[in-house]
């Protein structure tokens, strides 16, 4: 019970600090905190468009999210969600424009080429870690430039003509969905969003309910154990690094076939997939967690592009908000701690 | 499991809160779009959407926000959003999300900075028809309410290039391109067609960073360059660039005898050249290209404003309408560059010469 408790406090509260803490900064830098946070409230859901916009941003953060977590309960760290991504994005793009499908098959063809894609990419460090025990960090981090500059290659000499763009994704690949702009008053928000709830709850059913889960989940704990127990560690390693590629590839078929409809030269990187660690990190590595997490970060991010113009705070103070709520999640074990003293008071 | 179901129920209220405040949005905005229109009459509002560089990119995005803030003091307008205003993009997905904002704030012309923003502006301008936009570095075809704000950068590249062409010591000239597009093709045709014009001999090294914001890259380039024995950079690379200038600073600092140029571009970068080597005050930058996007901001702006606004038209803004120009700052050059330099000024305001905008190689 009380464990459980912690589980959840430990998040919260950290938000909160940062929040309090973002604050503060403010207050010091001359700026009016509540005038700086209602800009954040109303840029992130004060109107229909909002909303949809914070959605919309929240969709590749779930599936980052998602990729990250799943890696990390196999107790492995993906740090190469941002070019799995990446190259998911470029595939979905790839089979979006080059193929001419009716919808059912096409869309579904198009995110498969995504996942697969990712899957793919996840496989290198998957493999080199339970063949050759090399760290799955420094290969993943690695393969994150690797990503980077191979798309852009990809994208200027082979699906282009020396463009620096794509096409746009034909209609028949595109997960725009008229009925939600309408609904969202032409916000980019797309049927993404359902594939991502979907693919939490798949997460959750996989991780928890089956076989497969338990072993992956048991390997993450204990290796030697695992090995002892007559489950093959290498396989699982493996398909661990596998499946949360297949999640990070999906999150760049939502930015492909939703949110751009095309892929462009990337002179850096996106971003979304070193947010999915915070997002993954916050969410305690969990399906619910992580969707929620997303919809935190996609709101701080989408409602801090008004704080600027309704309320005159630099929208730079957001990241140093997310920056401190990320700090007080990693340091968890001070707010446990400091739970724990407070109770004991309280018993005493 | 308390907390479980208390967190279910936080969730539960945030969605609903999305879900009834899409309910209000519509009604509200029907009334703001009525009261709006009355409002638009008294006072003329513009605003700016950044690309990812920012206001204080120290090149065209600074420059266009240098144009709004004097059209904005021109006509005693204030910062805000009853007046002037700029949304600042923090990575590609923003621009649509900041151009509806500008939109929904109501401003009467909206302007879309750098090419980066032209498929978030047709979009936008599909959807919000009454509103009014500019593109500035693109052509956006086939809408009414866009205008597309395109620069000659070739001919203002041919000038620099026909300083460079004469002010060399070595013949080596370089070029440091930022991503390579049609665009910054422009640079490098003008400039290489400039260096050949005076000086044949010269041999000009294209190359580009593939990021406009890389400042240790364009470093990198710089120093591989200076270190082959070119004496003279042009960059067309934004942020990047600054890297340029910072290695011929520090090779400067190190050897103040040694000749290092860096050509500047958008700006007068003369500020970015200055070093100061044993108190005494040297500068790199040898000139710079001028891309008024401040003039032809202020022109966009100020037609709008008397209901001329030329929507659906191409504004290319060249020598002749100063779109394009050397910049003022001109202690680095010497008197037969600065009377070359006129001289072909007026052989392409005359259109006696015709300056490609590729390079020779494309």
């Amino acid at each position: 019970m009380s464990k459980k408790w912690a589980v959840l406090a430990v998040p919260v509260i950290s938000v909160l600090l940062g929040l309090l803490a973002g604050a503060v900064i403010m207050l010091v830098s001359g700026n009016n905190p509540a005038a700086g946070y209602m800009a954040l409230w109303n840029g992130a859901f004060g109107d229909s468009f909002y909303a949809g916009e914070t959605l919309r941003q929240m969709t590749p953060y779930i599936f980052a999210g998602l990729a990250v977590a799943f890696a990390f309960r196999t107790g492995l760290f993906n740090i190469g969600v941002e070019g799995q991504l990446l190259v998911g994005w470029l595939a979905s793009v790839w089979v979006g424009v080059a193929f001419e499908l009716p919808k059912v098959i096409h869309l579904p063809l198009a995110v498969l080429a995504g996942a697969a894609a990712g899957a793919v990419w996840g496989f290198i460090p998957g493999f080199l870690k339970a063949r050759l025990r090399v760290h799955e960090v420094i290969v993943t981090i690695m393969l994150n430039y690797t990503a980077l500059h191979v798309t852009n290659h990809f994208i200027r000499n082979v699906i282009s003509d020396g463009s620096d763009a794509t096409d746009v994704v034909k209609e028949s690949a595109s997960l725009r969905s008229p009925f939600l702009e309408n609904l969202t008053d032409f916000s980019s928000l797309h049927n993404g969003i359902f594939l991502a709830v979907i693919a939490a709850i798949i997460m959750w059913f996989l991780l928890e309910k089956t076989t497969l889960g338990y072993e992956l989940r048991a390997v993450g704990y204990n290796q030697h154990a695992s090995e002892y127990a007559g489950m093959n560690v290498n396989r699982n390693i493996i398909l661990s690094m596998v499946i949360s590629g297949a999640f990070a590839g999906i999150g760049g078929s939502m930015q492909g076939l939703g949110t751009f409809g095309n892929m462009f030269i990337n002179s850096g990187f996106s971003g979304i997939g070193f947010d999915g660690i915070a997002v993954a990190l916050l969410g305690g590595n969990t399906a619910v967690g992580v969707v929620l997490a997303a919809l935190l970060f996609g709101a701080l991010k989408v409602g801090s592009l008004n704080m600027p113009v309704e309320s005159g705070v630099p929208n730079e103070l957001v990241e140093i908000v997310i920056a401190l709520i990320i700090f007080f999640v990693a340091s968890s074990y001070m707010i446990t701690w400091l739970l724990s003293r407070f109770k004991k008071k309280e018993a005493k | 499991m308390e907390k479980r179901k208390f967190g279910f129920a936080m969730s539960m209220v945030l969605a609903a809160g999305t879900i009834l405040g899409a309910c209000g949005g519509g009604e509200e905005e029907a009334t703001d779009n009525g009261g709006g229109s009355g409002e638009n009459t008294d006072k003329f509002t513009v605003a700016m959407v950044t690309d990812v560089g920012g206001v204080d990119d120290k090149s065209f995005n600074q420059s266009a926000w240098e144009g709004l803030q004097a059209f904005g003091e021109e006509n005693g307008l204030e910062k805000g959003t009853d007046g002037y205003d700029y949304i600042q993009s923090k990575s590609d997905a923003d621009y649509k999300t900041n151009l509806n904002t500008a939109v929904r704030n109501e401003f009467d012309l909206t302007y879309g900075i750098g090419y980066k923003l032209k498929p978030a502006i047709e979009e936008v301008a599909k959807q919000r028809t009454e509103s009014q936009f500019a593109i500035v570095d693109d052509v956006v075809e086939g809408l009414d309410n866009v205008t597309s704000i395109t620069f000659k950068e070739h001919e203002g590249s041919f000038l620099v290039g026909v300083v460079a062409g004469l002010q060399t010591k070595s013949d080596k000239i370089g070029f440091v391109g930022g991503i390579e597009s049609d665009l910054i093709n422009k640079f490098a045709g003008g400039f290489e067609a400039g260096v050949k014009a005076v000086n044949p001999d010269a041999d000009v090294t294209i190359e580009f960073a593939g990021a406009f914001d890389k400042a240790d890259k364009g470093q990198q380039m710089a120093s591989a360059m200076y270190s082959s024995g070119i004496d003279i950079i042009y960059h067309a690379a934004g942020g990047t660039g600054n890297g340029v200038f910072a290695e011929a600073k520090s090779i400067k600092e190190t050897d103040p005898e040694k000749e290092v140029w860096v050509i500047g571009v958008d700006r007068d970068q003369s500020e970015e050249g200055k070093v100061t080597v044993d108190g005494k005050e040297m500068n790199v930058t040898l000139t710079s290209m001028v891309k008024r996007v401040d003039l032809a901001v202020q022109d966009v702006a100020k037609k709008a404003m008397d209901g001329e606004f030329p929507g659906g038209e191409v504004i290319e803004y060249g020598l002749d309408a100063e779109g394009v120009s050397i910049a003022p700052t001109q202690d680095n050059l010497t008197e037969e560059s600065i009377a070359a330099v006129d001289e072909w000024t007026e052989k392409i305001k005359n259109g006696e010469v015709e300056v490609p905008t590729v390079p020779s190689g494309k």
